[in-house]
């Protein structure tokens, strides 16, 4: 399973960097999202990836008693991914409104902000 | 336990919500921003006599204790930092009550600004490392909003280069934060100090963290080679809006910085230190580099915040107390005087009507607006007796001290053209008569609030200067604490061992 997992975080990244790299506007979205969703794999995986070991404590006992699913990193991804939800919102609202003021979904036409 | 930690928060949270629910009401929102920035300033000074009088001050979030739970934690340097956070955020206010249109006031700019003020104040007192991620969006949306608030072409590209790259910093602290939370099993930074401290994390896997962690701060923070979004984002809105980032935005990556690798990773596995020097050195070089071929006021003085970043960074890489102190003092010095410039240079732009200095002319005759660029100016270059001067000198001091004499020479020159940048912008806006074709400057649409503000700025500056015993002492302390991370740790953990 872990192998699995960074094979798919590193594509993620990966994807996520090269779509950010292109010209166009809706791909560096996608790539920024990308990124986030590379990102929340990545605090899954560290986690430590337990199978059929919920975090409950079990009847008799007064702590949870490893091998058990670390609940704290799906807790954290919750949190990522609602900001993450709300920043592509926001993303996705600028390159609409900078796609209507340019004309163009091309990054090169981009002028004024040269240095 | 105290609730006073939270308050910087809370208030500013307070504030927000209230704008919000009358935004119908200019009047009532721009009273409200007032009245909440004048009580956070209040509170922040509170808590910075408290943190003075009687050390560091820990809250932990709902009692949950700590590493379970998030901790706000509040030493002298976060304490300091609020404070003067609080007092840009009150001077923002009053300067956009003249300065900001009807129609941004009307879309919520007093709301988000309180947001963003929030954002900051959150960032200088949280104790945990996941909790700064979220600080830190709460910082970049309210920001973002405020870069493209009024849409015009100008702004949405400035504020697609900035949130592209604020975005992929996130990302990079996030990875960061999932990494760290893998090797020591904990997001409390006192607690994963404590236990990178035990040496139990190879050395290959602490030094990738502080990497990582070097990598999002350092685009934050603007450092060299990672600065080139801030010259090409920050001229583009209200003048008020780059005044507030300018003071702020950069600096909270300079903290994460100083926070990080003095807390988390002070050095023993991986040789930060060595690295951060090199950087200092180039971004204050290629900074006022940048400056020297730039004519709009906006973006000569936005290469200037990148080159400043780099003696904040200077100190932190020398890592002696006194580089430190110069540190936490430069950083308290430059808030004040780069946030007094773009005042300034935003009055300028209103009695005239524009940046681009071949446009700007003849305000020698005009004292008052001639005296306020001028503290701020000559205090960024580091004339004394005015608190640039005290900064440098402590740096320099401590570089000649452990004989890096690469990064004083660095220092010292950058000084210099710093020196000539700021001659440049007096010779054009101030001594030279005004040009063919524009108006003299008047002041039409009434200034006075937008005096206020650089008034008050100008006159902390001079007194910091004239008064930098004062100011230094604290600084030491604050260094002092720094350095030795063991009463930060004990303050946090404290209750549970």
């Amino acid at each position: 399973m872990a192998p699995i997992l960074a094979i798919a975080i590193g594509a993620l990244f990966g994807t996520g960097l090269y779509l950010m790299l292109r010209r166009s506007l809706v791909k560096l979205v996608l790539g920024l999202s990308f990124l986030a969703h590379g990102a929340n794999l990545l605090i899954f995986g560290v986690g430590g990836l337990v199978e059929g070991h919920p975090p409950i404590v079990a009847e008799g006992e007064t702590v949870l008693v490893p091998p058990y699913a670390d609940p704290l990193p799906q807790a954290l991804i919750l949190t990522a991914i609602v900001i993450s939800f709300a920043v592509t919102a926001f993303a996705l609202v600028l390159v609409y409104r900078a796609r209507e003021s340019l004309g163009s979904d091309d990054l090169d036409d981009l002028g004024g902000t040269r240095t | 336990m105290t609730l006073l930690p939270a308050l910087p928060i809370v208030i500013p949270l307070a504030t927000a919500a209230m704008c919000l629910a009358t935004a119908a009401s200019r009047r009532v929102q721009r009273r409200l921003a007032l009245a909440g920035s004048s009580a956070q300033l209040v509170a922040s000074i509170a808590l910075l006599a408290t943190v003075r009088s009687e050390g560091i001050q820990v809250l932990e979030v709902g009692s949950w204790a700590p590493p379970f739970g998030i901790s706000l934690v509040a030493d002298l340097l976060s304490a300091s930092m609020t404070v003067i956070t609080a007092i840009i955020g009150l001077a923002t206010v009053v300067y956009s009550l003249q300065s900001m249109d009807a129609n941004r006031e009307r879309f919520g700019y007093y709301a988000i600004l309180q947001v963003l003020l929030m954002g900051v104040s959150g960032s200088f007192l949280t104790g945990d490392a996941f909790n700064l991620f979220v600080w830190f969006e709460v910082m970049l949306m309210s920001s973002f909003v405020l870069l493209a608030l009024g849409g015009e072409q100008e702004q949405l590209e400035g504020a697609l280069t900035y949130v592209t790259i604020n975005l992929f910093s996130s990302a990079l602290f996030l990875s960061g934060a999932a990494l760290l939370y893998g090797a020591v099993g904990t997001l409390n930074l006192a607690d994963a100090a404590e236990r990178l401290r035990g040496g139990n994390v190879p050395v290959y896997i602490e030094g990738a963290l502080a990497m990582l962690f070097l990598t999002c701060f350092g685009i934050k923070a603007a450092i060299f080679p990672l600065f080139f979004w801030l010259p090409g984002s920050y001229h583009t809105p209200p003048i008020a809006v780059t005044a507030v980032f300018a003071g702020l935005l950069t600096k909270v990556g300079v903290y994460a910085l100083v926070r990080f690798f003095t807390l988390v990773f002070p050095g023993h596995g991986v040789d930060v230190h060595g690295i951060l020097v090199w950087l200092a050195g180039f971004t204050m070089v290629t900074g006022v580099l940048g400056a020297a071929a730039q004519s709009d006021v906006r973006r000569i003085l936005s290469f200037h915040i990148v080159s400043q970043i780099g003696y904040m960074v200077m100190g932190l890489a020398l890592a002696t107390p006194l580089a430190l102190a110069g540190t936490v003092f430069y950083l308290i010095h430059h808030i004040l005087v780069k946030t007094n410039l773009f005042f300034v240079s935003g009055i300028v732009a209103r009695m005239q009507g524009g940046y681009e200095l071949s446009r700007v002319g003849g305000f020698a005759s005009k004292p008052v607006v001639a005296g306020l660029f001028l503290i701020p100016a000559l205090s960024l270059a580091g004339i004394p007796p005015l608190s640039g001067f005290f900064a440098k000198l402590a740096l320099v001091k401590a570089g000649i001290e452990i004989e890096s004499y690469g990064i004083v020479a660095a220092a010292l020159g950058t000084s210099l053209l710093t020196l000539y940048s700021m001659t440049k912008i007096w010779n054009e806006a101030f001594w030279k008569a005004v040009p063919d074709g524009i108006a003299a400057p008047r002041s039409a649409g009434g200034i006075g609030l937008m005096l206020l503000p650089s008034i008050v700025l100008a006159s902390l500056t001079v007194a910091i200067g004239l008064g930098a015993g004062w100011l230094f002492a604290l600084s030491i302390d604050a260094s002092s604490q720094l350095l030795d991370p063991r009463a930060y740790v004990d303050a946090v953990l404290g209750s549970r061992r």
